[in-house]
């Protein structure tokens, strides 16, 4: 239990100090970036780890948020408080609207539904030219100001969303303990059980799926202030495949699963990058897409829990969230 | 009359699984219902419940009509079951799938729940206890903090009976609840089901072990190939020509 209560904070101080520390712009915009997938990453690990279901349209969600943004307050002159907000929200209307005819039926539904619906919102990016500005997308977004304070350079956006990461870190932390995080464990190990419980599991499921929409789109909105300029090509379905790919590298159901899959894929994706130009020559992203494909297979081989669990062998702090996030078969 | 069921009848293809079956359920009773494997009893329960839609006839519970309702709705009407195959959430530990059995017993909603509010701790703590108390009562509070799937078996079947009751529920379907008990097991789950019956509960009871039917059962109904073939008091059913020879075919339990 020490090792806990010294653990934790120590970790978020050392966190909090690594602006201080690191001088390095690039460090601390890979930092931002692992920050933002994190986000997308903890409301997709809810959808698949506790309601057992998968999305593979959260890119579409991330953009959607990011869009919302720069043509809000481009086009539309918004202030930047309030076009963040919009950008959570759109996405969540959107998911209500795709997840619930399709969460009434089971299982592979809202995967297939919102594999098509990321395609759809791709193409919709780069051919919505005067509202979206095409393929070379929209520039000029504004720096996001809140009350005096202005996000105008990487340490101050860096606090914002890390502290942003945290505090949905902690209301995850309440939600899988609560009613409604039992709940949602019980849909994904015996559906019909749930229902018996007087769990209204397409209800549920539904929520589940607008709260995962809803941290995309204010990744998305975040993500936008940030770069300030923004086009469809980090939006397409490699990126929706990437989120899976961390939420499942980092652990299903697990604390900090969600960190470690974004850092691990993001950091990993970078090192690629340098690498693989080394070894092949004039060799380019698709190389990397089939050595995460590999690594997938490796960790599923050798440890299909994930990264998170890795800390139950190493006594590390991050204990095992409750459920396994792997739905059972029932009838 | 607390349950009414009439004109019950379910195909699976060409095959009716249960045809025609009606019969009456009254308050605080266990009402027993047998038969040869396959005969239907299963599928009856899952009409009840809403896991399948019947393909004609009335459930009426409290005088409401069920058929229609989702399963979820059928259980905030009242009704719980227990499952012939073990449907317990096994990642779960014990005192957690007692929790979720009460899921009913709460309010707090998903954008609550992300928060730490003082109302939501209060509700957690008063649903906690009547779930340890429940545990306790049914004996298995020492297993509290285990996985569920740690249990030995018999006692798996007890956190199925313990969470089909956490809800507070008035009628509970129980699927062959003693199936891999031995027999010391056998009677103190008898002597369970008769003390919850004391207290008002009514229960369905689907049950291959002739020897608790006879003990529990207020009334029993004998299904063979879906159809009704009797019912009465486990006197009359015993005694009646189309059960044994129903029964004879099988094996020999009707003695
Ligand atoms: N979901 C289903 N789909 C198709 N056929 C089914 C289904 N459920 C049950 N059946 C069939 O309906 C018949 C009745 O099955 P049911 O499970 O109700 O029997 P039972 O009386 O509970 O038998 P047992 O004592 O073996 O549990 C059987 O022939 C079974 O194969
Ligand atoms: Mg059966």
């Amino acid at each position: 239990m020490w090792k806990k209560a010294i653990l934790r904070p120590a970790a978020v101080l050392l966190l909090f100090a690594v602006p201080l520390l690191i001088k390095s712009n690039y460090l601390l915009s890979i930092l931002i970036v692992i920050g933002l997938y994190t986000i997308i990453v903890q409301g997709l690990g809810i959808l698949m780890g506790y309601a057992g279901q998968v999305s593979f349209g959260h890119a579409a969600f991330f953009g959607l948020g990011g869009y919302t943004v720069a043509i809000l307050t481009t086009r539309f002159h918004w202030p930047t408080v309030l076009a963040l907000p919009a950008a959570a929200l759109l996405p969540g209307v959107i998911a209500a609207i795709i997840g619930r005819p399709t969460l009434k039926l089971r299982e592979l539904y809202l995967a297939l539904a919102t594999l098509g619906f990321g395609i759809l919102v791709h193409i919709a990016f780069t051919e919505g030219k005067e509202l979206t500005g095409g393929p070379s997308g929209i520039t000029g977004i504004p720096y996001l100001s809140i009350g005096g304070l202005t996000f105008d350079s990487d340490i101050k956006f860096f606090y914002l969303v890390w502290i942003t990461l945290f505090l949905i870190l902690a209301g995850i932390n309440n939600l899988v303990r609560s009613r409604v995080g039992r709940a949602l464990r019980a849909i994904s190990e015996s559906e019909h059980a749930a229902e018996n419980a007087g769990i209204d599991t397409a209800k549920l499921k539904l929520q589940a799926f607008i709260f995962s929409a809803l941290l995309a789109g204010l990744a998305g909105g975040l993500y936008a202030f940030y770069v300030t300029f923004i086009s469809p090509s980090p939006f397409g379905f490699h990126a929706s495949v990437q989120f899976v790919l961390m939420a499942v590298i980092g652990g299903l159901g697990t604390f900090w699963g969600p960190l470690l899959g974004a850092a691990v894929v993001v950091t990993l994706g970078e090192f690629l990058r340098w690498a693989v130009p080394l070894v092949i020559p004039g060799a380019g992203g698709e190389y990397q897409i089939i050595f995460f494909g590999l690594i997938l297979v490796l960790l599923m081989i050798f440890r299909p829990e994930g990264l998170g669990a890795l800390g139950k062998c190493l006594k590390l702090s991050p204990e095992k969230m409750p459920g396994t996030g792997i739905p059972s078969k029932d009838i | 009359m607390l349950l009414e069921v009439k004109g019950l009848t379910k195909f699976f293809g060409g095959v009716a699984a249960v045809k025609d079956v009606g019969f009456k359920v009254s308050k605080g009773s266990i009402f027993a219902l047998i038969g040869p494997n396959g005969a239907g009893k299963t599928t009856i329960f899952n009409l009840i419940t809403g896991a399948l839609p019947p393909d004609s006839g009335t459930i009426r519970f409290e005088g409401r009509q069920l058929v229609g309702l989702k399963p979820y709705q059928i259980a905030a009407a009242g009704i719980t079951r227990t499952f012939q195959n073990l449907q317990l959430f096994s990642g779960m530990t014990v005192l957690e799938n007692v929790l979720t059995g009460a899921y009913l017993k709460g309010r707090t909603g998903f954008v609550k729940s992300l928060f730490c509010l003082p109302s939501k701790n209060r509700e957690d703590k008063r649903i906690k206890e009547e779930a340890l108390a429940l545990l306790e009562e049914i004996g298995l509070e020492e297993a509290a903090g285990l996985p569920a799937a740690a249990l030995p078996f018999g006692q798996q079947r007890l956190l199925e009976i313990a969470r089909a009751l956490a809800s507070g529920p008035r009628l509970v379907l129980l699927d062959e609840p003693a199936a891999g008990l031995n027999s010391t097991e056998t009677r103190s789950l008898a002597a369970y089901l008769k003390k919850l019956r004391e207290k008002g509960l009514t229960m369905l009871l689907i049950e291959h072990d002739m020897e608790t039917v006879m003990e529990v059962a207020d009334r029993v109904l004998v299904l063979n190939f879906g159809h009704v073939i009797a019912e009465g008091t486990p006197q009359e059913v015993q005694a009646d020509p189309e059960v044994i020879k129903a029964y004879l075919g099988e094996d020999d339990q009707v003695a």
